[in-house]
């Protein structure tokens, strides 16, 4: 059973049929990319399968679940953790602040525990400092940990938004342009960062823009034209489809 | 001024001023997870202590006050359940009002389940005429349970929101709500937790300062005008701000009754809200780019 099911989805804005009739799946450990022009439809997508939009008709299925029109909050409890093209981080928290944030999920503890500071609630507050201490330290820049993450570097927060996303323990990472704004130096370390969260066990799920990022570490490409999928294949083939180089370099 | 009598209204400023800082912390809290005020922030504190006298014949002392602030805490989470939770895309304007209607059904349920008397919860430790002698100053000692009980309850809440799992949560939802969605926080729960948090805070210290100031229906008004000073005072959503402005507000009014008559020490915070409205919206303490900044 595949991951990640899309089946005909559908969104329209008005007349404008911004995701029409797209099918797809993901495989457990696979990562996946989207790709296409400009308004092609790749973060409407993405907003559909995160639960940010509602379809107007199809089915995203997600580890076997019908997930299409559920609240977002509740699509990431279940598992499937996303990222943002602009990056989201919580102003005023420090970088390993933001990752414990993440970690949520896996706390017992109660309101009214933490409120009268119960000693299990320490505890579990160790176990989730080193946790994301840990997660820092995969994505290579536990040196940051106490830095407010706000003012770090851009393909800094990057990782921190990285890191958090991982504390969910996702099964499915969605990572929309995670190489927007990023030089070239940076791209190739976010390359490095996405292989190493495959070795995980984690399946990925991303829309990106630049190719040779797309093409280096994708096992399979969707491609999305105008709404409609028009291609889905191993990224060599991709490379040859002559519908893809039509659109993506004109007749 | 002999020093005596400095100390005297120095302790009587710093009373009333922690009891300020707390409601204004109620505030910050509301405002921080939701960006509303919530005018019905002072019934929270009459609630708090009107139950616990009632439940005083049933119940000893710290148990009645328990359950007092439990079921204030529980009153809290039904308000936000029954009138903002269900809003779809409220705006902020609609929802103050929505507080401010809150807070005069709570004042007329109140006048009806209790009537008009001015009530009160017995001093904690002696009675009306028990004092300890500080610096030559006479001081009831349930003075120093209210700012003893305010005191902890500050410190309890800066490490409930700094270092625990769902305190963090909190701090996240304020600080950037989208974010905080993406890492599965559902923030309509935090938002009710924020009333649950600011109902119960407000709920102890009307027990604890109930010996001293007497509690009756009414009294949520002026404690909210207070309490809403303070927090303009500090920086609306700042709590660090919130306990030095409404220890500020408690001295100044204090020591106001030596230069101008008694009746004049409500006019003097309204004065001093309406100055610092005027001139300094976003509080002494912050800038206005801190201001934006929401830190519980």
């Amino acid at each position: 059973m595949a991951l990640l099911e899309i089946e005909n989805l559908h969104r329209r804005f008005g007349g404008l049929h911004a995701v029409n009739n797209v099918c797809f799946s993901v495989q457990t450990g696979q990562i996946k990319a989207v790709i296409g022009p400009n308004g092609a439809g790749k973060t409407t997508l993405f907003n559909l399968v995160a639960g940010a939009l509602a379809p107007s008709s199809g089915i995203v299925r997600f580890q076997g679940q019908e997930i299409q029109g559920k609240r977002p909050c509740y699509i990431a409890a279940s598992g499937l953790a996303r990222t943002y093209q602009n990056i989201k981080m919580f102003a005023g928290m420090t970088a390993l602040e933001n990752v414990m944030v993440g970690c949520h999920l896996q706390g017992q503890s109660g309101f009214l525990s933490s409120m009268l500071h119960a000693p299990w609630t320490w505890d579990e507050e160790r176990r989730i400092r080193k946790k994301s201490m840990e997660l820092l330290e995969l994505l290579e820049i536990a040196e940051y940990a106490q830095t407010e993450a706000t003012s770090l570097a851009f393909g800094q927060q990057r990782a921190v938004e990285l890191a958090r996303a991982l504390a969910m323990q996702p099964a499915l990472l969605l990572l929309d342009e995670p190489a927007a704004g990023l030089n070239i130096y940076e791209t190739a370390e976010v390359a490095r960062l996405i292989s190493k969260i495959r070795a995980m066990g984690i399946t990925v799920l991303l829309v990106e823009h630049d190719m040779s990022l797309v093409m280096d570490i994708s096992d399979e490409i969707v491609v999305l034209c105008f709404g409609e999928k028009i291609a889905e294949d191993v990224p060599q083939a991709i490379q040859q489809n002559p519908d893809v180089i039509r659109i993506y370099l004109g007749e | 001024m002999t020093a005596e009598l400095f100390v005297q209204y120095l302790f009587a400023g710093i009373t009333y001023g922690s009891i300020y800082a707390i409601v204004a912390i109620g505030f910050n809290i509301i405002y921080n997870t939701t960006g509303i005020i919530n005018f019905a922030q002072g019934e929270f504190v009459m609630l708090g202590g009107m139950i616990a006298i009632s439940l005083l014949p049933l119940l000893p002392l710290p148990l009645a006050i328990g359950v007092a602030v439990a079921v204030t805490m529980l009153i809290g989470a039904l308000m936000e359940m029954i009138f903002i939770r269900w809003l779809k895309n409220p705006s902020v304007l609609r929802m103050i009002i929505i507080t401010i209607g809150i807070s005069i059904l709570t004042r007329e349920a109140a006048i009806h389940i209790w009537g008009e008397n001015i009530r009160a919860l017995p001093y904690f430790v002696g009675n009306e005429i028990s004092t300890i002698s500080i610096l030559g100053a006479r001081i009831s000692p349930q003075v120093l349970w209210v700012v003893g009980v305010c005191g902890v309850m500050v410190v309890f809440l800066h490490l409930f929101f700094q270092a625990t799992s769902v305190g963090r949560e909190m701090r996240a939802c304020a600080a950037n709500r989208m974010a905080a969605i993406l890492c599965g926080i559902n923030p309509r729960n935090m938002v009710t937790l924020s009333f649950v948090l600011s109902a119960g805070m407000g709920a102890l210290a009307g027990c604890v300062m109930s010996p001293i100031t007497y509690s009756q229906y009414d009294m949520g008004t002026g404690l909210a005008i207070k309490g809403f000073t303070v927090a303009i005072l500090g920086g609306l959503g700042n709590s660090g701000g919130a306990v030095a402005a409404g220890l500020l507000l408690g001295a100044i009014e204090a020591f106001s009754v030596s230069v101008v008559p008694l009746a004049f020490k409500d006019a003097i915070s309204i004065a001093i809200l309406l100055l610092i409205l005027f001139v300094r919206p976003h509080g002494i303490f912050g800038s206005a780019e801190a201001a934006r900044l929401k830190t519980f």
